[in-house]
């Protein structure tokens, strides 16, 4: 490597200076062992913390200085984009038929993992209206995740809907809770909007909970497992059904249902990944980001700014919805415990991880934060530990996200 | 000439400070008209009424139209009473809901600020594009499905940014970040933003200020070609003396709230009421 004397020596004294920090900081911590009313000094344990903070340090130092700066601000500026339309088409394809394949390799337990992290990048992508377009700090968004799954769950126990009609009419349900919150809260922002959607989110939980006559309480409520063209994936039909592999003439599996699912799902997400990327570059996701930029400019430019953020929460609460019934129907049964505010937490750190509005970069941490645990489990002590080291990381060195969000090229129309 | 924008004896207070007493002016169609007048005069007060961000406590502000003339105040809603034509109740709290602003700025008001407001972190031409907002095709499902029509809407209003962009010189800078500007550059950017909106009546807050000599011969210019080519009517606050008597047909002079003189830039600088007020001496 080669490296400046000067510059090696400044690491070198850098490195010995936080040792000796390191030695302050935690000798009386480790170093002195209570004995009794006495004490006795242990010196290993100090010069070993000290020892390995030294090293690291030194490590880091030798790295090259451009990786651990700060990231600039305006690092994505807009550029023409360099793929033509038939080759990101045919690229997406070639992704969907590639993921969906794996329906006839992965095992039970993956598929469930898999239909897992899909769910997150769909509440992910809802969210990421929300807050990264519209710039609405939204904390309660497991709540339209709620309304999602027990619109299913609860509209096949008292109007017997079934899977294909419970997935719009739950997203439509969630949009409609999305706007009965953007009421209220049309007139904050920042922190009071974070507040009023964390109650918000709370309060469709405690509904849930409480009210047992009508949500099954605490106890939670069984929801159907989907089927397709009225064929289920079951190794005996119920009532009047046909089992969809004596249909086709396969062997039963039991993870015929979640494969089902995962690929239903799949192409849901495929569908919102598509409509999300068009909504940014049409009029509403522009008047969107203006809305997060500045609203007193929107209105005196003649846009409503009333009905744009409603649309904000209804859009991203829509998607929300339709992952609630995905969880639903994946889980068989739903209960207020799934829709904590750890929830809400957890998706709001997928799009703030992933950066905020680029869609790949909250497709990115949505799964990492979902593949992660799972292939973390020996260490599952550790997962959160790992998980907040993480965070920390992301912050310093990418305060924006992991993916900076790109601005739309425009080149002047030919002629 | 016909009056486009007449204020009829508008009135605001903010608790204890009246910062608008009784104003009343017009505002010839396809004219300048300047607002002049020390800090703290009512200027942007004035403004924000007219373009409907504060609501006048008092008094009309009518714009005319081919019909009959607009009350913008009567936009912005009102105290619900329950006496009134449940009609017009029901109107009032619509507008208390749905805030009249951005119906005044399609009555065809546009404004840019005192301090400028950009959409920062979106692009030059971004900024443009969400001004055009309303001519634009909406429909969500055209926009997925990318139809002939949404791709021509949005292909007229890219046209119509540069368009503007080539009049005020940023067509290089256009896929910048609008705050990469600099300082006289946004405030252009944002008169241009204003002109997409297709307005009646531009006005603009203080657009010399912090602008250099030659920026501001410039501005000069294009503030006369709105008038001259694009055929709007302008409303301007100007501090810069020299730029205001060289470009306005009109002036009114504010002080503590209130008119204390208006007329031709000739009349304006004879009234001894107007240099009292701006250099303080006491005239009685
Ligand atoms: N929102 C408000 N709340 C309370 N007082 C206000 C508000 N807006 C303006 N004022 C007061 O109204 C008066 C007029 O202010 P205004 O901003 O209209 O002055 P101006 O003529 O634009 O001055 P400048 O030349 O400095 O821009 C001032 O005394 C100001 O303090
Ligand atoms: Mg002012």
């Amino acid at each position: 490597m080669n490296m400046s004397r000067p510059r090696l020596s400044k690491t070198l004294v850098l490195s010995a200076f936080a040792a000796v920090v390191a030695l302050i900081l935690t000798g009386p911590l480790s170093g002195l062992v209570l004995e009794g009313y006495d004490f006795k000094t242990r010196f290993s344990a100090p010069l070993q913390i000290a020892a390995f903070v030294l090293i690291v340090r030194f490590i880091a130092g030798l790295l090259p200085e451009s990786w651990l700066a700060p990231r600039q601000k305006n690092e994505a500026a807009p550029r023409a984009t360099r793929f033509k339309t038939w080759q990101l088409v045919l690229g997406g394809l070639l992704v969907y038929i590639a993921l969906a394949s794996l329906v006839l390799i992965a095992s039970k337990y993956w598929l469930s993992v898999g239909i897992l992290a899909l769910i997150y990048i769909l509440l992910g992508l809802g969210l990421n209206i929300v807050v990264g377009f519209a710039g609405l700090l939204d904390l309660g968004f497991v709540g339209f995740y709620a309304v999602g799954a027990y619109g299913y769950a609860l509209g096949h126990q008292y109007l017997g809907l079934g899977f294909w009609a419970a997935i719009p009419l739950a997203a439509m349900l969630a949009g409609l809770f999305g706007m009965i919150l953007g009421f209220p809260v049309l007139r904050m922002h920042g922190d009071y909007l974070a507040i009023v959607t964390l109650g918000f989110g709370e309060i469709i939980r405690l509904v849930l909970n409480n009210w047992i006559a009508f949500t099954g309480g605490p106890n939670g409520i069984d929801a159907p497992a989907p089927t397709f063209f009225g064929w289920e994936f079951k190794a005996n039909a119920t009532q009047g059904g046909v089992p969809f592999h004596e249909v086709w003439g396969l062997d039963y599996s039991s993870g015929m249902l979640d494969g089902f699912i995962f690929l239903v799902l799949l192409t849901v997400v495929a569908l919102v990944i598509y409509a999300v990327t068009r909504l940014r570059g049409m009029p509403i996701g522009r008047a969107w980001e203006a809305l997060r930029e500045d609203e007193i400019a929107c209105r005196s430019l003649g846009l409503n700014h009333v009905f744009t953020k409603l649309s904000a929460f209804a859009m991203g609460a829509s998607i929300g919805g339709l992952a609630g019934v995905f969880f639903a129907a994946s889980q068989g049964f739903v209960s207020p415990v799934s829709f904590s505010f750890f929830e809400s937490a957890l998706v709001l750190a997928i799009v703030v991880l992933g950066g905020l509005g680029s869609v790949t970069g909250v497709i990115l941490a949505a799964l990492f934060l979902t593949l992660m645990p799972e292939a973390l489990r020996e260490f599952s002590d550790y997962r959160i530990l790992i998980f907040g080291f993480a965070m920390v990381l992301i912050m310093i060195w990418r305060p924006r996200g992991m993916i900076q969000q790109r601005r739309p090229f425009f080149t002047r129309a030919k002629g | 000439m016909s009056t486009l924008l007449d204020l009829n004896s508008v009135s605001l207070q903010f608790g204890g400070i009246i910062a608008l007493n009784r104003v009343s002016l017009s505002v010839e169609e396809g004219s300048i008209t300047a607002i002049i007048g020390p800090n703290g005069a009512g200027k942007t007060t004035l403004f924000n009424c007219i373009t409907g961000f504060y609501r006048a406590q008092d008094g009309q502000i009518l714009l005319s139209t081919k019909h009959k003339p607009l009350d913008l105040v009567q936009l912005l809603g009102g105290k619900f009473r329950l006496f009134d034509a449940p009609w017009s109740n029901i109107k009032k709290v619509f507008y208390g809901f749905f805030g009249g602003t951005h119906l005044v700025a399609r009555a065809g008001i546009a404004r840019t600020f005192q301090n400028i407001r950009l959409f920062s972190e979106m692009t030059v031409v971004e900024n443009l594009l969400v001004a055009q907002h309303r001519h634009l095709n909406r429909n969500v499902l055209a926009g997925f499905l990318n139809l002939p029509g949404y791709r021509k809407a949005e292909a007229k209003a890219l046209e119509c940014a540069f368009f503007w962009l080539d009049i005020i010189g940023l067509s290089d800078l256009a896929n910048q970040p609008a705050a990469a500007l600099s300082y006289g550059n946004q405030r252009r950017l944002e008169i241009a933003r204003a002109m997409c909106t297709e307005p009646r009546l531009i006005c603009l807050d203080e657009p010399a200020a912090g602008l250099n000599p030659n920026e501001t011969d410039q501005l000069s210019l294009l503030v006369k070609r709105l008038r001259d080519e694009f055929k709007v009517t302008v409303l301007v606050i100007e501090h810069d003396m020299s730029l205001v008597m060289s470009i306005s047909d009109h002036i009114v002079v504010l002080n503590y709230g209130e008119v204390i003189a208006k007329g031709s830039p000739k009349e304006v600088q004879a009234n001894p009421k107007v240099l009292a007020a701006y250099l303080g001496s006491d005239e009685d």
